[in-house]
């Protein structure tokens, strides 16, 4: 097939990727939208495969039914709640790829000086996709310390790093030669840098990380698309690069911190926070129960909480018997609930709550006055009214679930520890506030045997 | 020219980029986010030229195991967003409820 052919069906896989895109903005069309988008990429790699470029197809064949065979059965075997793991090794697997590709694009014959530096941009990019979303899933799935690893001299060892790229990219660019260790050092130090970029994050602002990391592996494959003079990887990596550095914004923005400070500071570490004193008010399931029997309204506000507790089934349970019962129930998701954007929206669909129970901050909080009863389930910043008053407060400034002006508070948790980022919360110690203590799944199951009974 | 070229391409797809995506809901995020994933794939048809063009056994090497890690992400990324999107329901409309 000839070039022109090959690269006039490269625009139309780009139009699907970019229609696909606009149809994931609504519920009702996104799945035809991933289908669209899934085309453009059959299209794309079809394509390609009956370029004149391609003289062998053994090693593809091969290569291919591996990856397809490990992608299929990761996606179909992943549980819900562990989600932002996985889309972290996508992510990877994603930016190794591109890795390879630009340091592959160094055995094309005629490679010119502009050729070499996007090669290096690939393999710098791509890298510290790769070590970084590794990183990245570790803190997520625990096996590594979730919290953020900070030391004195970071920055330092950072900048370090960083000079050291610079030098070794300029030299290397200088005399490209392939046996030259130093393509091997710029690979080695782009791994650490990714690495040494995501350890400083805890657990809580994973959301930004995991955001990030999804535009870096959307810019490496536009830079592997330099590098190798392919207009479908610049154009389709480049939007997914623009989309990951929105979705960081709004991330960042729901926290009320600067990209920088997310990425570098820790949480917390400076400012320590007035010390809230007073009286819980525990409750028992049984009153609980006689309190939500009588509700016009609830509102649920998860966390992340509710994802280990693996609690969203009793919630659609209970949320449908206070329906049934005449309520009017919504669920109210803050942006950054979870370990990832949209991460309890998720967990809520698998539990077949419909989607337009599913309320944003934004909609719920005008009208929170009128709520009878909030159920927090696992969340604790997100509706931390210190956000709101305490100039002292680390998370002041935060938008936050006004869930304390609400006409009744439940509080679902197991005991009196602050939240992940180490901050007192006074919303424990609220005039209408009652405490449920316990595991969340036990107690919402115990509500919903009242009902039942 | 044909850097200036494809640079012009790359900044008109990232504006395209930030006007697509910024009407997402927070309830698509994460399928967005995985959705895009599998866009970000498309380093497999990169692979899939340094895997077949024949070049030495090294650069080969590369590109299949770059084939590999592409495949992974675009079959893994587009599956998943599929489960993801196909538990995404309107609310069943049951008797008495209000539309």
């Amino acid at each position: 097939m000839s070039a022109a052919l090959i690269n006039f069906t490269y625009i139309i896989a780009a139009a699907l990727f970019i229609f696909g895109l606009k149809l994931l903005s609504s519920p009702a069309t996104a799945v035809r939208g991933n289908l669209i988008s899934a085309v453009g990429m059959l299209l794309a790699v079809v394509v390609t495969l009956f370029s004149r470029d391609i003289l062998e197809y053994q090693w593809i064949i091969a290569a291919a039914i591996v990856g397809g065979i490990v992608g299929a059965v990761a996606a179909q075997k992943v549980a819900m709640t562990s989600m932002p793991e996985m889309v972290a090794l996508f992510n990877g697997s994603g930016g190794i790829a591109s890795l390879f590709v630009g340091w592959a694009a160094l055995y094309n014959t005629g490679t010119t000086t502009f050729t070499i530096f996007t090669v290096l941009l690939s393999v710098l990019i791509g890298g510290v996709t790769f070590s970084g979303s590794i990183v990245a899933w570790g803190k997520l799935s625990e096996v590594m310390p979730s919290k953020a690893i900070v030391f004195g001299a970071q920055r330092l060892v950072n900048a370090g790093i960083l000079a050291a790229l610079v030098i070794c990219g300029v030299l290397f660019a200088m005399d490209p030669s392939l046996s030259s260790p130093l393509f091997y050092v710029i690979i080695i130090l782009s791994l650490l840098f990714g690495v040494m970029a995501v350890i400083p994050v805890g657990g809580a602002d994973m959301p930004v990380v995991i955001s990030l990391l999804n535009s870096y592996s959307g810019l490496a494959a536009a830079a592997a698309g330099f590098a190798i003079n392919n207009i479908i990887l610049i154009v389709a990596g480049s939007l997914v690069g623009a989309a990951g550095i929105i979705l960081t914004n709004i991330m960042c923005k729901a926290m009320n911190r600067s990209l920088g400070n997310v990425l570098f500071s820790g949480f917390g570490a400076v400012k320590t926070a007035s010390k809230v004193e007073g009286e819980v008010k525990p409750i028992t399931a049984d009153d609980a129960y006689l309190i939500l029997e009588a509700a016009a309204s609830v509102t649920f506000v998860p966390g992340y909480g509710m994802a280990v507790a693996q609690a969203q089934h009793v919630v659609r349970e209970l949320g449908e018997l206070l329906e049934e019962n005449g309520a009017e129930v919504t669920y109210a998701i803050h942006p950054v609930a979870g370990r990832m954007p949209g991460h309890m929206n998720v967990l809520l669909a698998e539990a077949n709550v419909p989607y337009d129970q599913l309320v944003e901050m934004e909609d719920i909080n005008p009208r929170i006055s009128n709520v009878d009863v909030a159920v927090v389930i696992g969340a604790n910043d997100v509706v931390n009214p210190a956000a709101r008053e305490d100039e002292n407060s680390p998370i002041y400034g935060m938008p936050i679930i006004n869930v304390d002006q609400a006409r009744t508070v439940f509080v679902l948790k197991r005991s009196m520890a602050s939240g992940f980022s180490g901050v007192d919360n006074p919303l424990f110690f609220g005039e209408n506030t009652r405490m449920l203590f316990g595991d969340a799944k036990a107690s919402l199951s115990s509500v919903v045997a009242e009902f039942k009974g | 020219m044909e850097a200036v070229f494809l640079a012009f391409v790359l900044m008109l797809s990232i504006f395209l980029g930030f006007e697509l995506i910024s009407k997402v809901p927070a309830t698509l995020h994460t399928p967005l986010m995985s959705g895009a994933n599998a866009i970000s794939g498309i380093t497999l048809v990169g692979a899939l030229t340094s895997a077949g063009a024949g070049l030495e056994a090294w650069a080969t090497w590369l590109g299949a195991l770059a084939v590999v890690f592409a495949t992974i992400n675009v079959v893994g990324g587009y599956m998943v967003t599929n489960r993801m999107l196909a538990m995404f329901k309107k609310k069943e409309p049951k008797a008495g409820d209000q539309a």
